[in-house]
């Protein structure tokens, strides 16, 4: 053997060796059969499709935070408006970017326009179409693209502290990827995800809030008649259930509260689930203010001292007890909670509101023993499928066959490793991928092995007919794997977000492999052969 | 050993007959498509592109389809399908079924349909009465939080992960022995680290319900359109990825011969699956996908050819050449089609239940796909040189073919 081949093998054994090292060898080295396979399943990642486990795709309501924006604008604004003396007609939320602001008095509409342009930058001016004096804002595009992405990155933060609060094993939480407002949760071997959906979507909006006129009502329209039929400014009317009496259940009433809140979730620093006091097998939520808000909190209380505050989750009146005393920074939620939904409620209240509200598009929930059934049919069926194709080469081209074998082996150990120190996820879209190099890594030794026997046919001796054989496979093999990889690499860039690029990872992967295996690491095999027979042997192909 | 050699089949001449089994194909496939979709318009897709529910049930016994759907009659859902899979893989063989619904106007929250479902296979089957949870639904996460909290082997707060371990090995031996659904407390006392008081334990706490949910999958309505949008571009962009590389490569009716032919591939391939009545899921796209690049494959294989050949006979018609070129390579392409096709039907065959659809359109693809190469690309290269004069000496054959060490370097360069 020659320096130059006795190189080859070398590196070609070096390759081995790191990719062998990649798929066992990690995270710790193996000295028991066990270990061996305590690293195979921690390199190999599977997909929820191979491993069971619940996927949920869910879209965040951005034109919600986005109106929120419009409505504190425009509160923002009148209240300039009118601290400034400029007067006005009215000003309203067109929609959820626009602000329309009318019948400006012609007298301060210089101020005006100081005003919007100095203080309001996030909007444009327009004149209103079809009024004088009339003004269209509208919030800008950048403002826009920047509050969307704000939202989605809170969203993402919020919802990754709610779901590793649960504890479970390895989740995912990430944007999609195919649209800007949906973000992917995978959570692997969970197959029942009713209990992550609903921390998902707890919208976690805790306000505490002045219950006007300390009454309860039995509805909507009771709540109205007691008012004159008009609501009081800055209230609004939400739903509730008063306590209950004994012998009596608890039923729903109305309450019209303050639109301000005193405190919101943002305000807290704790909050923990606790035995209820007075109702035992029950529990409540205690939870502890900011230092801040304890200071607006003190006073609030000692001023409304006999009146009812309410506890407000979700737009709806969890408690409203009656102030006692001036409490400073800590409170408690009472409201039928078992041990569980308590615990998962003090779960979102730690983990803060969500900006906008979310709703499910998607959810996939593969039950672990289908998960295990596709893993066990597909690999034995693979596996059987490729020692069908190993023995049929070996018969078919002999020794040359032994050479196919070795880069067909080689080929899956490379693509494997690869993946394990990618830290790529093996789906079954991904699989298909694996079928595709395999069909193209036997095509690539038929086509060396096909051109080398037509070089002998055509009166070659052996080391011109391997030589010419591989130079003239060597163009079709790069053609044919080029034209792949350069549709994968396209099936990756737009196909994120759906099990597509599964396919287009194993893919590139397997076909750079095979290039590698097809080519250098069976031609240096023919190498060795070569310079162990004369000029004139017989090749065995 | 050898099969094939010194062939000498005139491929060009048969071309009419090959194009007339194209036409043949496409048209009974796309009148059988649209036969259905006309009826249906999403009855071509699976669940990922239509947006729905789809729930699929494992029973203990075999599943008493009739039952389900007087149930799912009795429950007012008249939109819903319910297929029994025979699985010839799995232990009980007619023991699944597959309840689908459709996504309804209106819907509060997406797993209405799911709920709804659940709710006529529980009135139908009964539930336990006792409230107990159904041990053969339960998951690891909420086994492991019963079993510390009633802690039955004692271990007390120096329990540590050895709950979560007995959890996953009473769940690993539910799914994996025992297909997904265990009929009695007792099989599971063999299971590593179970002791009587375990098992006691679990048949004091837990009920046995006759059936377990394998697979649930709700997709949004606007989730499936946006997915089938997503996945069509995604091939667009591939195919014209391709065409521009190969068109570099030889010439662009090389390329745009190759496209058409796997054009024609995923067409026929789609055909089939209607005719067959399988559903396009997003895994079919997969399996799609790899035609495609098989397709692709065996046709550059063939113009390689015709683009060395083209430097060796100056003189011959094109025709001839191309016929040279499939029969030099016909010993190749026959071993290679054999060997996929021989690898995808043992998957078809033997892969399970989660595999057939995704093994179906590869066993179509790759005979279809082999086909094509010679019986559409090939033609298609011929037939437009000769309205177009030349016998493609305008294909960019440089030096490459000939001496390929030095042309391939240079060639590389482009890629």
């Amino acid at each position: 053997m020659n320096s130059q081949l006795k190189w080859k093998f070398v590196f070609i054994l070096a390759v081995l060796l790191f990719c062998i090292y990649g798929v066992i060898g990690l995270p710790t080295f193996p000295t028991s059969l066990n270990q061996v396979k305590l690293n195979l399943a921690d390199r190999i990642k599977l997909g929820l499709d191979l491993k069971g486990g619940s996927h949920l795709v869910l879209q965040v309501q951005l034109e919600e935070a986005i109106g929120q924006r419009c409505d504190q604008t425009v509160d923002q604004i009148s209240k300039q408006l009118h601290d400034k003396n400029i007067g006005f007609g009215e000003i309203r939320r067109v929609d959820d970017t626009h602000i329309e602001v009318r019948d400006v008095a012609p007298a301060t509409s210089g101020s005006f326009r100081d005003l919007i342009t100095n203080q309001f930058s996030d909007w444009t001016m327009a004149p209103s179409a079809g009024q004088t004096d009339g003004y269209l804002l509208t919030m800008k595009p950048s403002v826009v693209a920047d509050l969307r992405k704000a939202a989605m990155d809170q969203s993402l933060e919020v919802i990754t502290r709610r779901i590793n609060a649960l504890g479970l094993t390895e989740p995912t939480i990430a944007f999609t990827g195919r649209s800007d407002d949906e973000i992917l949760v995978q959570l692997p071997g969970e197959g029942d995800p009713t209990r992550a959906k609903s921390v998902i979507q707890a919208g976690g909006q805790l306000q505490l809030t002045l219950v006007v006129g300390d009454q309860t009502y039995p509805s909507q329209i009771a709540a109205l008649a007691a008012n004159g039929g008009v609501l009081p400014a800055g209230s609004i009317i939400l739903p509730g259930s008063d306590a209950g009496t004994p012998g009596q259940p608890a039923q729903q009433v109305f309450y019209i509260l303050a639109r301000a809140p005193v405190v919101t979730g943002q305000d807290l620093v704790g909050a923990t689930p606790q035995p209820s006091t007075n109702n035992p097998g029950q529990y409540d939520v205690s939870f502890h203010l900011s230092t801040s808000a304890a200071a607006r909190f003190g006073p609030f209380t000692e001023a409304n001292i006999g009146h009812r505050m309410a506890i407000v989750l979700e737009n709806k009146v969890y408690t409203a007890p009656v102030i006692n005393g001036r409490i400073e920074d800590s409170g408690v939620i009472t409201g039928n909670f078992t041990q569980d939904s308590a615990q998962d409620l003090a779960l979102v209240l730690r983990a803060g509101a969500l900006p906008a509200s979310i709703k499910y598009l998607e959810e996939r929930t593969v039950g672990p023993s289908l998960g295990a059934d596709s893993i066990r049919q597909g690999v034995r069926a693979s596996i059987g499928s490729m020692i069908v194709v190993m023995i049929f080469l070996v018969f078919y081209y002999r020794l040359s066959g032994v050479n196919a074998v070795v880069a067909l082996v080689l080929n899956l150990v490379i693509l494997i490793a690869f993946m394990a120190y990618a830290g790529a996820v093996l789906t079954l879209p991904g699989i298909a991928g694996v079928i595709l190099t395999i069909g193209m890594g036997v095509d690539s030794n038929v086509l060396v092995f096909e051109r080398i026997r037509e070089e002998l046919r055509n009166g070659k001796v052996p080391a011109p007919a391997v030589d010419t054989g591989f130079d003239r496979a060597f163009l079709t093999i790069i053609d044919t794997h080029v034209t792949t990889i350069v549709s994968a690499v396209f099936l990756f860039l737009f196909g994120s977000g759906t099990p597509v690029q599964g396919f287009a990872i194993t893919l590139v992967i397997g076909l750079l492999a095979n290039v590698f295996t097809s080519i250098y690491v069976s031609r240096a095999i023919f190498d060795y052969h070569l310079s162990r027979m004369d000029r004139q042997g017989h090749l065995s192909i | 050993m050898e099969f094939f050699h010194g062939v000498n089949v005139d491929w060009m001449g048969k071309a009419k007959y090959f194009v007339a089994l194209s036409v043949l194909l496409l048209v009974v496939g796309w009148i059988s498509i649209f036969s259905r979709v006309s009826k249906n318009p999403g009855a071509m897709y699976g669940i990922d592109f239509r947006g729905g529910t789809l729930v699929y049930v494992r029973f203990a016994a075999k599943a008493p389809v009739d039952q389900i759907r007087r149930g799912l009659q009795d429950a007012g859902l008249a939109n819903s399908t319910i297929q029994g899979i025979s699985d010839t893989q799995s232990v009980g063989s007619q023991n699944d079924v597959v309840i689908g619904l459709e996504q309804s106007q209106g819907d509060q929250s997406l797993d209405v349909g799911k709920q709804k479902i659940l709710d006529v296979l529980h009135k139908t089957f009964g539930t336990d009465t006792s409230g107990k949870p159904d041990f053969n639904s339960i998951t690891p996460s909420a086994l492991v939080s019963d079993l510390t909290q009633k802690d039955p082997l004692s271990l007390g707060t120096g329990a540590g992960d050895r709950y979560t371990q007995l959890a996953a090995a009473l769940t690993d031996a539910r799914d994996k022995n025992h297909d997904g659904i265990v009929t009695s407390f007792d099989e599971l006392k063999n299971v590593p680290g179970v002791t009587p008081a375990v098992v006691s334990l679990l048949a004091n706490n837990y009920s046995l319900g006759t059936f377990a949910i394998r697979d649930a999958e709700i997709v949004g309505p606007k989730v499936g359109a946006q997915l089938r949008h997503q996945a069509f571009w995604a091939t667009i962009y591939a195919l014209g990825g391709m065409l521009v590389y190969i068109a570099f490569r030889f010439e662009w009716v090389y390329g745009a011969a190759a496209v058409i032919a796997v054009f024609h591939d995923v067409l026929i391939t789609l055909g089939f699956f209607s005719l067959f009545h399988y559903e396009i899921s997003l895994t079919v796209i997969a399996a799609l996908l790899t035609l495609v690049g098989y397709s692709m494959n065996d046709t550059i294989v063939i113009f390689d050819r015709v683009r060395e050949n083209l430097r060796l006979m100056k003189r011959e018609p094109l025709a001839d050449i191309v016929n040279k070129s499939i029969n030099q390579t016909l010993s190749r392409t026959i071993l290679t089609s054999g060997l996929t096709f021989l690898t995808v039907l043992v998957l078809y065959l033997m892969g399970g239940e989660v595999l057939r659809a995704f093994s179906f359109a590869m066993v179509v693809g790759v005979v279809v796909g082999t086909y094509s190469s010679f019986g559409i690309a090939a033609p298609i290269v011929v037939l437009w040189n000769r309205h177009h004069g030349g016998k493609g000496s305008t294909v960019r054959t440089g030096s490459a073919a000939g001496k390929p060490r030095g042309g391939s370097s240079k060639e590389l360069a482009h890629v």
